[in-house]
């Protein structure tokens, strides 16, 4: 699935350190320090405690798939004609952060609540997006 | 909780056209609402000093409406950025300043040209800034897409099917052929529904609610005042606005939303029936937000019409068609109607327990819901004639 015309992240102060390691191959996420909340997407504060201390920690990769969609009308069409039917999914990580991505399967074989694992598309020269799999 | 029961009063209403195509202005279809609204209260312009509208970048500013109302004093002319969440927050929110004494009588006000204009549902500028870093890139983009992603999560956790979600869609189309305003009212078959297109899995076309051309207004007075007007005044029994934690960085984010199979209607109705002294078993007829299929679900268990994950049960069950005891949508809602961003099922509210809803009229009703807003924030009121 190629890339081009598609929206490219644009990182902020937050989010380049997240953007940088998916180049990498590796998934972190933010913990707080003060209180051990993690936390996606990233940001400056901690929800629960309201700290701006944070670690980021690598995540395991592995999560369960909260729900998911399949687009089979694209839109725009310009962009996205070639690539549907797509599944967009949310999958909450093993870390108790719920994240926002693809799932790379036949729509057929989805089952909600399925333990699915990452791995890391090099989408364009600057852009890797984490997605997911069906744990094999 | 809203501590005004009965205080203030919706006194005219007043809508245009709905069409695919007004071929005029947003500007021209916002003064058009507020006239009729005007001339259906019968009150004179010059005392009308406020104007609270919202939008999403598809409108125009009350100032605007104000001024080409000739409003000699606009005290109170404001707007918010905002979605659905936000229609029943206008009438709220000029209740507000009137109590206040910020303004005396305010019209309130949705215009689009959101079919031949600015297309809400057709995408969203492509950004992938912010909080859309992190969703746009993966083609997640529409709202259709966005609510898809909920109502897939009710289907895992409570077994809700396709074919549930279509009862609705064809119930209301079976109301929009009672009313005239309606721009779809070509008969529907669950069948139908069925056949339509899948446009993001699980919601077909017909799950989806229409783009539309039009404007709805209505006027808030107080009480008082309102024994004066024309018209039998609708009373503000209830009202509540808001939702849960984590309502995201825009109103397409719900990646922190805790529970995709309930929405902002579960958080808000302890204080909507607390602050209208009434519960869901005395409610005639409701207007609930249905820019898809889904979240009438939610707002039926949200606000406890059904319990939480029967709702599509309960409407398999006939439990909101016109004849049966809580009729949904009697205008046809966004779904067939039309989508004027929600604000025509505050129209709608008023008709029906005016009296005046004709072929589409409910016997009897005397109290009221409606709802405004999808996912994480909205509003919802309660009236009574």
């Amino acid at each position: 699935m190629s890339h081009h015309g598609k929206p490219l992240p644009v990182p902020d102060i937050d989010s380049a350190p997240y953007w940088e390691s998916c180049r990498q191959h590796r998934l972190i996420i933010q913990r707080c320090t003060d209180c051990g909340h993690s936390r996606f997407p990233p940001t400056g504060m901690c929800p629960h405690c309201r700290s701006v201390n944070f670690e980021w920690i690598t995540a395991s990769g592995r999560g369960r798939l909260y729900s998911w969609i399949v687009v089979r009308h694209p839109v725009p069409r310009e962009i996205y004609a070639n690539d549907v039917p797509y599944v967009v999914a949310l999958v909450d990580l093993e870390e108790g952060v719920r994240i926002s991505t693809n799932m790379i399967c036949p729509p057929d074989a989805l089952m909600g609540d399925m333990p699915v694992e990452v791995f890391f598309d090099d989408v364009s020269p600057d852009l890797t997006l984490p997605k997911f799999r069906p744990v094999r | 909780m809203w501590t005004l029961r009965d205080k203030y009063a919706i006194t005219g209403i007043g809508y245009t056209h709905y069409s695919n195509n007004s071929g005029t202005t947003v500007l021209n279809l916002a003064l058009e609402a507020c006239r009729n609204a005007l001339a259906d209260a019968g009150i004179d312009a010059a005392e009308v000093d406020g104007v609270v509208s919202y939008h999403f970048n598809d409108s125009v500013p009350s100032i605007a409406v104000a001024t080409g109302l000739g409003l000699p004093e606009a005290r109170y002319a404001v707007e918010f950025s905002s979605g659905g969440n936000a229609a029943n927050l206008i009438v709220q929110t000029a209740a507000a300043a009137i109590e206040a004494g910020l303004a005396k009588n305010v019209l309130c006000f949705r215009a689009m040209n959101g079919r031949s204009g600015f297309r809400l549902g057709g995408g969203r500028e492509l950004s992938s800034r912010g909080i859309t870093q992190y969703t746009a890139p993966f083609g997640w983009i529409t709202y259709p897409q966005a609510i898809a992603m909920w109502c897939r999560r009710h289907m895992i956790k409570y077994g809700t099917t396709s074919e549930q979600l279509g009862r609705i869609a064809v119930e209301f189309r079976a109301n929009a052929a009672r009313n005239e305003r309606a721009i779809m009212r070509q008969p529907m078959t669950l069948a139908d529904h069925q056949a339509s297109r899948i446009i993001v899995d699980p919601f077909h076309l017909f799950d989806i609610c229409l783009e539309s051309d039009g404007a709805c207004a209505v006027l808030m007075t107080s009480a008082a005042r309102a024994k004066d007007l024309r018209r039998k005044p609708i009373y503000i029994m209830g009202a509540a606005y808001g939702g849960g934690p984590n309502q995201g960085d825009d109103l397409f984010d719900a990646i922190r939303w805790p529970d995709h199979t309930q929405n902002f209607t579960s958080y808000i109705a302890k204080d909507l029936w607390g602050s209208a002294g009434v519960g869901p078993a005395d409610v005639d007829v409701a207007e609930i937000y249905d820019c898809f299929t889904y979240t009438v679900i939610m707002g039926l268990e949200g606000l406890g019409f059904c319990p939480q994950g029967e709702g599509g049960r309960f409407v398999e069950s006939g439990g909101i068609a016109f004849d049966g005891k809580l009729p949904v949508n009697t205008h046809g809602g966004l779904l067939s109607e039309a989508y004027i961003h929600g604000f025509n099922h505050v129209i709608e509210a008023v008709e029906q327990l005016r009296g005046t809803a004709g072929p589409r009229q409910v016997p009897d009703a005397e109290i009221a819901v409606t709802t405004g807003g999808a996912m994480t924030c909205g509003s919802a009121l309660v009236l009574r004639n």
